[in-house]
């Protein structure tokens, strides 16, 4: 094992898998020479060359319709978004096209294509720059979803999307790329669509992904102390789903918490209730709860901020409730 | 009396005081931002002043102004006080957008200041809109919208421009090419670099000017909006300027030589208006002194208010979201 950071299992990823095969290659704004806005593709430009690693112009409609266009002749690309704030001016060619590409031409093309880059909030950077839209992505039908948490998860999950068949969202966090964390030596890949129990317990379960389980961590901690023992499900993919990961949870706990870092209003937390309320009612001990931001466009004064952005504090309390301790 | 440029003492003294405003201000916002009052994303025009201050000088206050996350100088040349500005980046009630919007959304209505635009080209569409609402709904005004080289490269300019033209909307469209975007150089990033061949692509009048060069801007400024506003059709002025300091506050500087800033710092265009007034003898050294004492107070008088500003309290998170008188 070798430790890492976040960052670093990124462009490991991609360089590994770029070393495989010659038809995959990254392009974005700011990812060669410049070495990636959070340097995830540092030393890549270096290694491949520009032809293989391309800084794009502020143009995200253009080349992410271009990724998918090279991807149905033979190119298998990995676009980075800045951050997913700005997929939004290039969302068009993800859903129309990357989303429906296979389905519409009864299978004769397939679009293997990465979009990735940072989700969520990355403290006080105010409305358009805070927006998580893992719920929107996860709504299409031909899309999968990945939003890892440590180095381990994001370079073998990364390594998977980018040989997958399929358009893949692959998100990251600019306050995770710091994050250390151990990976083998040798090259592995995790299975897209399985989520992996964290933190075995047995009186809450608590489903999360991203960046946030940080706070379910921290929440665990502090509960741990009051010998309430929460079982720790990271989602790892959001689309799809692993279902029964996290229905076999709640039938051993009987009790669910629901965390994410997006608006509450049809979000995955959403979907995750409905899934569970129809597959393991009669198990539920108390109705589920689920934590997501504020229902509003995030703020940028700290105290607003605060108030608006999920937290331990929450987590503990939310698990509290689903055991009467409230 | 006016010299030939158009200039008398009263305006001379004003325009340089808004330039070192503006220079003062934002020396003071990196500072406060390393002290941590300011967080977040901020955005410096340091080198860049002379632009805002040449366009906005010709302007009227009923006429509208849209410009990017890099919005403070436009903010003050267009008189929105430079105490509610920094009370807006400290996230204080004070602030004009009450503590949400924080340096990359500055708004103000009663200015006709309307933001601060934090995603790149999203504001040029809004531009040809507000324009089309002007002529439709008979204001004699124009609006002006400022943007990067960056931004031309989005499909938004394009089909902004497009509409505005068709359209025969009034805006003045300004791009502020200072050469990069965050780390990207120009010459990765267009075809065609010159970003005034642009305009007449879609049938509309551009034109290309020094942007270091407060005299020049101000002629060229004065016959665009001169323009726009006898014809009611849009205008395309590209100012070539330069940013001295870092796109945002990290950024290692590494896809520029030092030289080359070291060349455009030369150019600064607020020690060349100075220099230009006092041998024009349209100010004094005296004069001089006396601004820069001005300078420092409302500076202080600025940081003085966001810091005595109150927090907005946690139960008016979801205040603004909707409007206070649905209609029922
Ligand atoms: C749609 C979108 N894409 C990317 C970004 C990230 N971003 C912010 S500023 C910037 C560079 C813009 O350069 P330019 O338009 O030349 O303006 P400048 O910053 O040089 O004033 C980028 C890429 C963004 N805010 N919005």
């Amino acid at each position: 094992m070798k430790t890492i950071q976040f960052r670093e299992a990124v462009a490991e990823a991609m360089s590994e898998e770029m070393r495989r095969d010659e038809s995959i290659y990254l392009m974005g704004e700011e990812v060669a020479e410049y070495n990636g806005a959070y340097k995830a593709s540092k030393g890549m430009l270096d290694e491949f060359g520009p032809d293989r690693v391309i800084d794009t112009p502020i143009a995200e409609l253009g080349f992410a319709g271009i990724g998918v266009g090279s991807a149905m002749n033979g190119n298998r690309p990995i676009v980075e978004f800045m951050t997913f704030n700005f997929s939004l001016v290039g969302i068009d060619q993800i859903i129309n096209n990357a989303a429906k590409m296979r389905q519409m031409s009864r299978g004769q093309f397939n679009i293997p294509i990465v979009f990735r880059g940072p989700t969520g909030s990355a403290g006080q950077l105010g409305a358009t720059h805070s927006q998580a839209f893992e719920s929107w992505y996860a709504n299409t039908p031909g899309l999968k979803v990945i939003v890892p948490s440590n180095p381990y998860d994001a370079k073998g999950l990364l390594k998977s999307a980018i040989r997958d068949d399929d358009p893949v969202i692959f998100m990251e966090s600019e306050q995770m790329y710091g994050d250390k964390g151990e990976v083998p030596e040798e090259e592995y890949t995790i299975e897209i669509g399985k989520a992996d129990i964290k933190r075995e317990g047995k009186d809450v379960t608590i489903v999360s992904f991203g960046k946030i389980i940080k706070e379910a961590y921290k929440a665990a901690d502090e509960l741990e102390k009051e010998d309430i023992s929460c079982e720790i499900i990271d989602l790892r993919t959001v689309r799809p789903m692993d279902h029964d990961a996290i229905i076999e949870s709640v039938k051993k706990t009987n009790r669910l918490v629901i965390l994410e870092e997006s608006w509450p209003f049809g979000s995955v937390a959403t979907e995750i209730t409905y899934q569970v309320q129809e597959k393991a009612f009669d198990y539920l001990d108390a109705s589920i709860v689920k934590i997501n931001t504020a229902d509003t466009p995030a703020p940028y004064s700290p105290v607003l901020l605060k108030e608006w952005l999920p937290n331990s504090g929450d987590v503990v309390k939310a698990v509290k409730k689903v055991m009467y301790k409230d | 009396m006016k010299n030939k440029n158009n200039l008398d003492p009263e305006k001379a003294e004003k325009l340089l005081f808004q330039m070192l405003l503006m220079r003062k201000f934002e020396e003071k916002s990196a500072e406060l931002y390393t002290k941590e009052k300011i967080r977040g994303f901020l955005h410096l025009y340091i080198g860049e002043e002379a632009v805002a201050t040449g366009i906005i000088q010709a302007l009227k206050p009923e006429d509208y102004i849209l410009a990017t996350y890099r919005e403070h100088a436009h903010a003050l040349a267009r008189g929105v006080d430079a105490g509610v500005i920094m009370a807006e980046m400290y996230g204080k009630q004070e602030g004009c957008s009450r503590g949400r919007g924080g340096s990359m959304h500055l708004f103000d209505k009663e200015k006709n200041f309307f933001g601060g635009n934090a995603i790149v080209s999203g504001h040029l569409p809004l531009a040809t809109g507000m324009a089309l609402a002007s002529k439709k709904l008979k204001r004699d005004n124009i609006t002006v919208c400022f943007f990067g080289e960056g931004a031309a490269a989005e499909g938004e300019f394009h089909e902004a421009l497009n509409l505005a033209s068709l359209w025969k909307v009034p805006v003045l469209f300004v791009c502020e090419n200072n050469l990069y975007a965050m780390g990207t150089a120009l010459r990765y990033t267009h075809a065609v670099q010159e970003i005034e061949k642009k305009g007449p692509a879609y049938g509309i009048e551009s034109k290309a000017v020094d942007g270091m060069d407060l005299l020049k801007l101000m002629e060229a400024a004065n016959k665009a909006v001169e323009q726009v506003r006898s014809s009611g059709e849009p205008y395309l002025l590209v100012c070539n300027t330069y940013r001295f300091r870092a796109h945002s506050m990290f950024d290692a500087e590494l896809y520029r030589d030092k030289t080359e800033v070291e060349k455009w710092k030369k150019r600064d265009p607020i020690p060349k208006f100075r220099k230009y007034l006092l041998k024009e003898n349209l100010i004094s050294e005296a004069k001089v002194q006396e601004l820069e004492k001005r300078l420092n107070t409302e500076i202080q008088k600025a940081v003085d208010l966001a810091e005595a500003g109150t927090w907005e309290a946690k139960e008016e998170l979801t205040r603004f979201v909707y409007s206070e008188n649905p209609v029922s």
